[in-house]
């Protein structure tokens, strides 16, 4: 592949570039609303620009308690799913036994299925033990679909970790524990990291759940719903969509250059 | 070996609470194993399964028509012979041909990007590609939808581009055919298809991409060196080897679009979709029986389909 750099041919090249414009452009247009004049309608173009709006947001009390919470809730799950989905990944890699096909089925069945089962469920649940709605409701839907999106990047770092390097740590001395700080963990590290931002975004974004295990709380995305159903505030709610993709595009920067070496050792070393 | 190591005081060196842990996970790792597996287990079986399966024992029971109390005295199968009522059919064949459309419509359109970027786009392009594709896959769902309400409002852009084009009567066509159409692109089917469409696609992007990836190069190197034309090649070697990866996308598409209620609720006409039925059921209308047999339906459907992919290798390119 090296010797000659074989070129798209021109209609795929095509169909390839309009469907990245198809994927972009609209979240470009967020960024320009964002700073439009206009107050009532989703005016095209808008009739000028501003920056107004940005302060505005910022004094608003309620958009930051919704983004408190939000914060919150995806901490505690996240820390929870890096947990519990990092032993899975490694009893399900380390070995084979009876039923392991099962658990990577139980451990995906929460994204596979929509979103809104999870959510109708859990609140059944919590209606016939009679738990109230409160802050922890809320983390217990989130935690158990994160789970999955650790368990995936643990999964596939376990896979290339080679058994021979724990087995030659522990024949130089190691016991289990140093084992697993010294060289288990370092190769791991980079995974969860990423496994970890992914979790983290999925529970900041997600709102169908959330809008059945929620009681009067007000996550982010809850309180943008709202302003999508029935519009009241669009400058205010122009400026908190812009913040949501900025702030996201951190993490997949982020987790963009932690996987990216990784693969390349993937590459090399096979 | 171990006696003569043991004997010669290696071993012992290593004494201590944790190391004796160490040893005696070393010597039994089946009880390594099921003491990592249980706490995930624990959680993903009470907190899941147990919600999932008391949702399901809730079909079972019937709503007194009159008073609008839930009888949890009997089984019964009343709640689903409700279910296939004409109106609530109506809504599972909608959903599931909208479900059916956007994950065609989205393998047509993502096919050629994961191609480009798993077969061509290299340093520069390939870290464009990249974002391209994961910045709308984890942009904010909402913020998605967002969009689209600003794309497809009366006043906004794509009525405007319309405009400029002089194609204003290309796009009434298009709203007066019936079914699709509407009285305008935010409250039509078509405006619901694009925005599925959008938000849905991406997650179709990245297994084709993965699977193309693992095509060796040397096996496309072998199909031309017997003689296949590149169309050939990719016909009988590419496309068959991508074709797992469009079945895992297809998953995806197809499972979220099943069960979401929040994007016809946004953008599209009054018809229902599962989703909402299950939502309005569950909420407004208190009928938590049918709501939840109207959940069986995308389950029943997911592990049809799920059963399917799996034979036809999708899991491997997840």
């Amino acid at each position: 592949m090296r010797s000659s750099e074989p070129r798209a041919p021109l209609g795929l090249a095509f169909a390839a570039t309009a469907g990245l414009l198809f994927m972009l452009l609209p979240l470009a247009l967020i960024f320009l609303y964002a700073f439009s004049t206009e107050e009532r309608t989703y005016q095209w173009p808008p009739p000028g620009l501003t920056l107004k709006w940005f302060a505005v947001t910022w004094g608003r009390v309620d958009v930051w308690q919704a983004l408190t919470l939000s914060v919150q809730v995806a901490s505690i799950s996240t820390l929870l799913a890096l947990i519990l989905g990092t032993l899975c990944a490694a009893a399900v890699s380390g070995t084979k036994f009876f039923g392991r096909e099962t658990i990577s089925l139980l451990v995906i069945l929460p994204i596979a299925l929509p979103g809104i089962i999870t959510g109708i469920s859990l609140r059944s649940a919590f209606n016939l033990m009679e738990i109230p709605f409160s802050f922890w409701t809320i983390i217990l839907g989130h935690a158990t679909f994160c789970i999955v999106v650790v368990y995936n990047n643990a999964v596939a770092r376990f896979r290339r970790l080679h058994g021979s390097m724990v087995e030659a740590a522990m024949d130089l001395g190691a016991n289990s524990f140093q084992t697993f700080r010294h060289v288990i963990l370092p190769n791991l590290g980079t995974a969860l990291l990423a496994g970890g931002m992914l979790a983290f975004a999925l529970s900041f974004d997600e709102v169908i759940v959330t809008t059945f295990t929620a009681g009067q709380q007000q996550t982010l995305p809850i309180w943008m719903l709202e302003e999508l159903i029935r519009p009241r505030q669009r400058p205010v709610t122009n400026v908190v969509a812009m913040v949501v993709v900025l702030v996201t595009l951190l993490p997949i920067l982020l987790a963009y250059y932690l996987t990216r070496d990784g693969d390349q050792i993937a590459g090399s070393g096979k | 070996m171990s006696v003569a190591a043991a004997e010669s005081g290696v071993i012992l060196q290593r004494r201590g609470v944790l190391a004796a842990i160490g040893d005696y996970f070393w010597r039994r790792p089946g009880m390594l194993i099921f003491l990592m597996l249980l706490p995930a287990l624990l959680w993903l079986g009470i907190v899941y399964l147990g919600s999932l399966l008391a949702l399901l024992l809730q079909s079972f029971f019937a709503i007194d028509e009159f008073s609008g109390v839930v009888d949890r005295s009997q089984l019964t199968l009343k709640t689903y012979a409700e279910l296939l009522r004409p109106q609530n059919v109506d809504i599972i064949f909608r959903t599931v041909l909208m479900a059916a459309s956007v994950t065609v419509a989205s393998a047509v359109i993502a096919f050629p990007i994961a191609y480009v970027a798993a077969r061509y786009a290299k340093g520069y392009w390939k870290a464009l590609f990249y974002l391209g594709v994961m910045l709308p896959l984890w942009a904010s769902y909402l913020v998605k939808i967002y969009a689209w309400k600003l794309i497809l409002a009366r006043e906004g852009i794509l009525n405007w581009v319309f405009e400029q084009l002089h194609l204003t009567w290309l796009l009434q066509a298009w709203l007066s055919i019936p079914v699709i159409g509407g009285n305008s692109l935010s409250i039509s089917y078509t405006g619901t298809f694009l925005v599925f469409l959008y938000v849905w696609m991406p997650y179709m992007i990245l297994p084709i991409q993965a699977a193309i990836e693992r095509v060796p190069t040397n096996l496309l190197d072998a199909s031309s060196d017997l003689g296949a034309t590149p169309l050939q090649t990719f016909w009988k070697v590419i496309f068959p080897l991508a074709l797992p990866g469009i079945v895992a996308g297809s998953i995806f598409t197809f499972s979220l679009t099943l069960g979401d209620y929040i994007i016809p609720q946004i953008v599209g006409n009054s018809q229902f979709f599962i989703g909402q039925a299950v939502y309005s059921h569950q909420g407004t209308a208190g009928n938590i029986p049918l709501a939840a047999a109207f959940t069986v339906v995308p389950i029943v459907i997911m592990v049809l389909y799920l059963w399917g992919a799996k034979r036809a290798g999708a899991f491997d390119a997840l």
